[in-house]
């Protein structure tokens, strides 16, 4: 199966209209479908789970998040022993995350801090709007406002 | 048929779900080697919808050499849509006893659904306190920690990221801190 993609390096020479290039995406669009399924069946969208799991009463949550990262752990490191290239031809590899501890840290804790709330991470966020839980909406209103809000204090961080 | 059927509209096993959901970082690698990470399309979209006199220098990106991203979030509304409607399940979440009995303790009842009454009875002042603080915090520190649950702790996790490791951890502390402490506020 051929997968075309953006032409990542060359998008500053007469750039394609924008529903083309989302059109031309269409493989991620099938791979978030399936995604958004997962999160849902898997039970990983359910505020009850989430609160299940921040008081550590079952294995349910650290059970799914655990097998997804060793299953994540194998395919990648199959995948770089393999010297495997993407379907565009692209070589495989994943951005190193950089910059001070700090920003992890303190990131973190108020990302969870919001988390344990609502119970949702972004990917819940759509999937559960998807659902028709109409109410996630204002929770991405929010999401977005606390995104610019960051973009905006950013440097006095 | 009846028996298929009952099968999807069942929660899925963790140790059936969870693999594919790990399978998801390699397969984004090898459908045009692109990391997963869904809290990018919320700067995307701050890109896409502030002006540019209220526009941050984070959000003068090129946000269309992403748009894979923006698809993928498409995806995830519809699979939603997809998993509610053809898939749903009748029943409520079995939780542990423990679970059951901590909800109950803050006058929550487990119902049929993802969600509980106290964040989609909008009628409830609590309810958007509860909603509005959740989702700031989440835009915030997502931003602020470079990822969220899929980038930091499926991704970067798999790809045995140190500052990785340190996000996931602080994402969990913060997430008992508001469960045990914050959450209760609302609730009562």
């Amino acid at each position: 199966m051929m997968i075309s993609t953006t032409p990542s390096a060359t998008s500053s020479s007469a750039p394609a209209s924008t529903a083309h290039l989302l059109l031309r995406q269409w493989p991620f669009l099938i791979t978030g479908l399936l995604f958004g399924v997962l999160l849902i069946k898997s039970e990983a969208a359910s505020w009850y789970r989430i609160q299940e799991m921040f008081r550590f009463q079952s294995i349910h949550m650290y059970g799914l998040m655990g097998s997804a990262v060793l299953t994540g752990v194998i395919t990648t490191t199959l995948l770089r022993r393999t010297g495997r290239r993407a379907l565009n031809g692209d070589a495989i590899h994943v951005p190193a995350k950089t910059g001070p501890t700090s920003r992890y840290v303190l990131g973190g804790l108020i990302f969870g801090l919001g988390w344990g709330l609502a119970g949702v991470c972004p990917g819940p966020i759509f999937a559960l709007l998807g659902s028709s839980l109409l109410p996630m909406l204002i929770v991405l209103a929010a999401a977005l406002v606390g995104t610019w809000a960051f973009g905006a204090v950013q440097k006095l961080l | 048929m009846p028996e298929l059927l009952r099968l999807l509209q069942e929660p899925w096993p963790w140790y059936v779900s969870g693999p594919l959901i790990g399978l998801t970082v390699p397969l984004l690698l090898l459908l045009g080697n692109r990391a997963f990470g869904i809290s990018s399309n919320l700067r995307h979209a701050c890109a896409i919808l502030l002006p540019d006199s209220l526009k941050p220098s984070l959000f003068r990106h090129d946000w269309r050499a992403q748009s894979w991203n923006l698809m993928f979030a498409a995806g995830l509304i519809l699979g939603g849509l997809v998993a509610a409607t053809l898939m749903r399940d009748p029943q409520a979440a079995q939780l542990s006893g423990a679970a059951v009995q901590s909800l109950g303790a803050l006058g929550v009842t487990v119902q049929p659904g993802l969600l509980p009454a106290e964040l989609t009875d909008l009628s409830r002042p609590g309810t958007w306190g509860l909603l509005i603080l959740s989702g700031l915090l989440v835009g915030f520190g997502t931003r602020y920690a470079g990822g969220c649950t899929s980038g930091h702790a499926i991704t970067g996790l798999s790809t045995l990221q140190l500052p990785s490791l340190i996000a996931t951890a602080s994402f969990f502390a913060g997430g008992i801190l508001s469960a045990n402490l914050l959450l209760p506020l609302f609730l009562r």
